[in-house]
């Protein structure tokens, strides 16, 4: 086997407020996988086994919103180490359902959630769980991101197109190949 | 069908849009020489067949020599005008325009039932809207399902008026209305009472059709479901106009 040409482009993901909908979408680039497995390391994400964020990244990828103090400090984190940071799919790029509770009250969406709709011992969690904010913001209400990848989720044609112009070393255009609700 | 044929006593006049030039009656607008010419305008309040509105300001173009931008919908042409249509000032207004609407109301595409069928989602893929730079207003805005076949989402409400103009001008029987200003501005169905009490409505759904987003919509359609026909339309406006 031969070392590649350049050193592979490391990359983390995370996934906040999400359904893991975006990364499901990523692992279904099927065989391209391979071949991007050449060029990437993925250096941390839920889809391997690293537990720390390493100091320096190439490119980071967001899935979800920011709903809680765990929630933002993920992303800080990720701003801080990553050179790139990419806001995947709607609820990074524009809040999409989880950002729907934003008009109502917190402390009604909570009853609602584990004490109206519970048959069973309503309660709610407190123990080793974030608090909730108020609202739910986009991943670039509280950080700056350098690329949108809107869609619910992206298609793997679109992710492919991110990361594959990302290491060709050019600007892509997400919006030729996605759309918010896409 | 073709448009009406000219008139002979209307003038002819020799423009120039993004540098070629075109010949067209006098008493066409900007935007109607270019859809003609297949130039793309973007453009949401804007619709063949029905009165002009002039409020998405989508199909704003620049007239050279003129520093006032100039709705495409709502001018006539001119001789010897030199209009451009695709500026970096104008891609700016409009990215910045449909970034405005997106945030102004709940729009979430992706549980919507126009998701895949609707005019702002194409139009903010066309602008390069893929994201929304000022904070979302996220105020809860109310849904209005009293009618027996038709709904009514303000959420998604760009406050187009196309349903207010369709009602009045090819139906007939001007259901809906405008009420409220600034953030407070709704459509409304007869006076502010549920679409389902009207005593005005006919139930003949133009209202939906012509609608560009998911704010009028068939019951019982579910995400994506909702796909629009508009061809009655032109078809209808050239014979109100024939008559």
């Amino acid at each position: 086997m031969t070392t590649p040409a350049t050193p592979r482009i490391t990359v983390a993901t995370a996934w906040l407020d999400g359904c893991s909908g975006c990364h499901m979408s990523f692992l279904d680039m099927d065989e391209r996988l391979v071949d991007l497995a050449q060029k990437i390391d993925v250096v941390y994400s839920p889809l391997v086994d690293a537990k720390e964020l390493p100091e320096q990244v190439d490119v980071g990828i967001l899935e979800g919103s920011i709903s809680s103090e765990s929630d933002l400090h993920h992303a800080q984190e990720f701003r801080k180490h990553c050179k790139l940071l990419i806001s995947l799919g709607d609820c990074a790029v524009n809040g999409n359902v989880p950002a729907m509770r934003n008009p109502f009250k917190l402390a009604d969406v909570i009853d609602r959630a584990y004490r109206e709709n519970v048959d069973v011992q309503p309660q709610m969690p407190t123990v080793g769980v974030p608090v909730l904010f108020q609202q739910v913001r986009p991943i670039h209400g509280c950080v700056n991101v350098d690329v949108f990848v809107p869609g619910c989720p992206p298609r793997a044609d679109a992710i492919f197109y991110v990361l594959n112009e990302l290491i060709e070393g050019r600007t892509p255009d997400p919006s030729q190949v996605t759309r918010f609700g896409a | 069908m073709p448009p009406p044929a000219p008139q002979p006593n209307v003038r002819v006049v020799t423009l120039t849009i993004d540098g070629k030039d075109f010949s067209a009656r006098a008493d066409e607008t900007v935007i109607e020489l270019c859809r003609e010419n297949k130039i793309p305008i973007p453009s949401l309040c804007y619709m063949d067949g029905l009165s002009i509105w002039g409020a998405c300001r989508l199909c704003l173009v620049e007239i050279v020599g003129q520093g006032r931008l100039v709705a495409a919908c709502s001018t006539r042409v001119a001789e010897g005008m030199n209009i451009l249509t695709n500026t970096e000032r104008l891609q700016r207004y409009r990215r910045t325009i449909v970034e405005l609407l997106f945030a102004e109301r709940n729009h979430v595409c992706s549980v919507c039932v126009s998701n895949g069928h609707c005019e702002l989602q194409w139009l903010a893929q066309k602008c390069g809207v893929d994201h929304v730079r000022v904070p979302y207003r996220q105020v809860r805005n109310e849904v209005d399902s009293s009618h027996e076949t038709f709904r009514l989402d303000h959420n998604r409400c760009i406050l187009c008026t196309r349903c207010v103009r369709v009602c009045d001008e090819i139906e007939g029987a001007h259901t809906w209305d405008v009420m409220g200003r600034g953030s407070d501005c709704r459509v409304i169905t007869d006076l502010a009472r549920p679409w389902g009490e009207s005593e005005t409505c006919t139930g003949c759904g133009k209202c939906v059709q012509v609608c560009p987003t998911g704010a009028l919509v068939k019951q019982g359609t579910s995400a994506g479901e909702m796909v629009k026909d508009q061809h009655f339309l032109p078809i209808l406006a050239r014979r109100r106009h024939a008559q």
